[in-house]
């Protein structure tokens, strides 16, 4: 538990000296919600009641995005972060380190983890501190459920980029899935053009993709329809069977 | 000498050690040894000779197919909680993340083992005391090396492991690392050292094990190693003369050879003063009379038919 907390600790300060990673996880997300801010928040947002019956799945654009960008960010972490971090361990010899001192799985994994959700948290916050300040956003309708919304999406992220991290054989590899996944879940789960104006197959591959699941749940939470325990269950179970096998095929060198 | 050593002397017992990676690629083939207490042992060979796997079987971070293992009276794959601590290891080939400091380093490893060594110490005995807030990346090979070389006393290990621990470095780093091994045994430490340097083993290691294709093919002290397989000393000197045939008759001269302008006598004994006298009785006073001792390496050849980079 100790050596769990510690690596955690050691993780995060290892993130903040490294600038690339550090803008693309936290700016990122500000920087497209600005945009679709300025495109859709301008003209949809003062127009009355037909535009957001049509889209948003009626909700403000910014209520819409907000929460959405969220989950974002834990998919960032999650997808792209995690699995570099990891293969890079294991290319390196760090991984086969922590094993001579008897360091478990679980706490290699856990802190990994731990610290990917901590890292979504800060992210979460400066998301939703961007869409206050410059877009008024709403208060949160669920403010319980949305947390719970956002640790259930910093937790299933960062079990696919665990085991992503376990099953890639170098850090290019799982570079180039991480990138592609994520770059694939924008478009489709929301977080890019409003699901309404999504063609049916667009639709379709959204619902194959776990950041479709943590948007919806999330935006149910923040915009008054409480707890979607569909999503909820869904995105627990991605995060019970990608740790489970990311443990059982796990390798250290 | 050999059946002199008390049981409890015995830090590692190996016996009939076997590794086979999936089905047929066979790295350990049937390895005996005992490491004794407060020596430098060391497992010799070329790349791919078997060595790494054997130290990982040793350290229980593999399962061994076959035979048995005891560490300190414990089987390190079952038993590694009795273990933890114990064991220090200078992984070959390893990094540290880039942007990890010194002191991070230490202080993340220490949080591994309960009663950690004093890591100022530490430092300061390594030289690193100055290099304590600087990062991984930014570290020479000798700097990195004796980092490891911290991180592996940190727990105050009974047996340290340095597997490679000279390969890359320049032959200055490597003389100082050299030192740094001796001066972790003399704090106490049983150390176990993987090399494929013959200087290094003969210099550095009580008790050598020659490890060729999975199969220990010799085993004990470097200058026994070297008069049982190697006996024969040369005395090597230049000499224009063509008939040296008087030379079979000097005590102790086995045979001879010209390479070039040089000579080389083959034999045992006090060679070098035999071949003296009889050259000086013949009128001829070579300036580069020279004994070249048989060493390791030639040994190695011998054992395994093949040097180490082959």
């Amino acid at each position: 538990m100790r050596a769990l907390l510690k690596i955690t600790w050691v993780e995060l300060k290892l993130f903040l000296r490294e600038p690339t990673t550090l803008v693309f996880t936290f700016a990122f997300p500000v920087v497209i919600l600005f945009v679709m801010g300025e495109i859709f928040g301008k003209i949809y947002g003062q127009g009355g009641d037909e535009p957001r019956r049509l889209m948003f799945r009626g909700f403000e654009p910014l209520d819409y995005y907000v929460p959405a960008y969220m989950a974002l960010v834990t998919a960032s972490v999650g997808v792209i972060m995690l699995p570099a971090r990891l293969t890079a361990y294991r290319a390196g010899g760090v991984l086969r380190r922590f094993r001579a001192s008897l360091v478990p799985i679980w706490a290699v994994l856990g802190s990994q983890m731990l610290a990917a959700s901590v890292l979504g948290g800060i992210g979460s916050v400066l998301v939703w501190a961007f869409g206050k300040l410059v877009y008024d956003v709403r208060v949160p309708a669920a403010p319980g459920a949305v947390v719970v919304g956002f640790l259930a999406s910093a937790f299933a992220f960062a079990a696919i980029g665990a085991l992503l991290g376990a099953v890639m054989p170098s850090p290019r590899a799982a570079q180039g899935a991480g990138l592609m996944l994520f770059f694939v879940m924008l478009f489709v789960s929301g977080t890019g053009p409003p699901i309404e104006v999504m063609s049916d197959t667009m639709v379709r591959i959204g619902e194959f993709l776990p950041l479709t699941y943590a948007v919806e749940a999330l935006q149910d939470a923040w915009n008054g329809l409480g707890w979607n325990w569909g999503d909820l269950a869904v995105l627990a179970g991605i995060t019970v069977v990608a740790g489970w096998v990311a443990l059982r095929v796990y390798r250290w060198g | 000498m050999e059946e002199t050593a008390a049981a409890s002397d015995i830090v590692i017992e190996v016996q009939d050690l076997r590794k086979v990676y999936g089905h047929h690629v066979t790295a350990v083939d049937g390895l005996s040894f005992d490491v004794r207490r407060g020596e430098i042992f060391g497992l010799l060979g070329s790349n791919g000779a078997g060595k790494t796997t054997t130290v990982e079987c040793v350290q229980g971070l593999r399962t061994p197919t076959a035979g048995t293992v005891r560490v300190l009276g414990h089987d390190p794959r079952r038993e590694s909680g009795a273990l933890r601590g114990r064991l220090g290891c200078q992984l070959q080939e390893s990094r540290l993340p880039d942007h990890l400091k010194v002191w991070e380093a230490l202080d993340l490893f220490a949080s591994f083992t309960p009663g950690a060594a004093d890591r100022e110490v530490l430092l300061a005995q390594w030289g690193l005391a100055e290099k304590r807030g600087a990062s991984f990346a930014s570290l020479s090979g000798g700097q990195r090396q004796r980092l490891f070389i911290a991180l592996a006393l940190l727990s105050r290990p009974e047996v340290v492991f340095l597997d490679e621990m000279t390969t890359g470095l320049d032959p200055a780093a490597r003389r100082v690392a050299w030192r740094l091994i001796e001066q972790v045994r003399d704090s106490g430490a049983t150390v176990v050292l993987v090399t494929h340097f013959m200087d290094e083993a003969e210099r550095l290691c009580d008790r050598v094990a020659v490890v060729d294709a999975g199969k220990i093919v010799a085993l004990d002290a470097p200058r026994l190693l070297v008069a049982r397989y190697d006996p024969l000393e040369e005395v090597v000197f230049t000499c224009e003369t063509e008939d040296l045939e008087w030379l079979l008759r000097v005590p102790g001269v086995g045979s001879w050879e010209r390479r070039g302008r040089r000579v080389v006598v083959h034999g045992t004994g006090p060679l070098l003063a035999h071949v003296a006298a009889a050259l000086v009785e013949h009128g001829i006073l070579p300036d580069d009379l020279r004994v070249h001792e048989p060493s390791l390496e030639d040994v190695f050849l011998k054992l395994t038919g093949h040097t180490v980079e082959d």
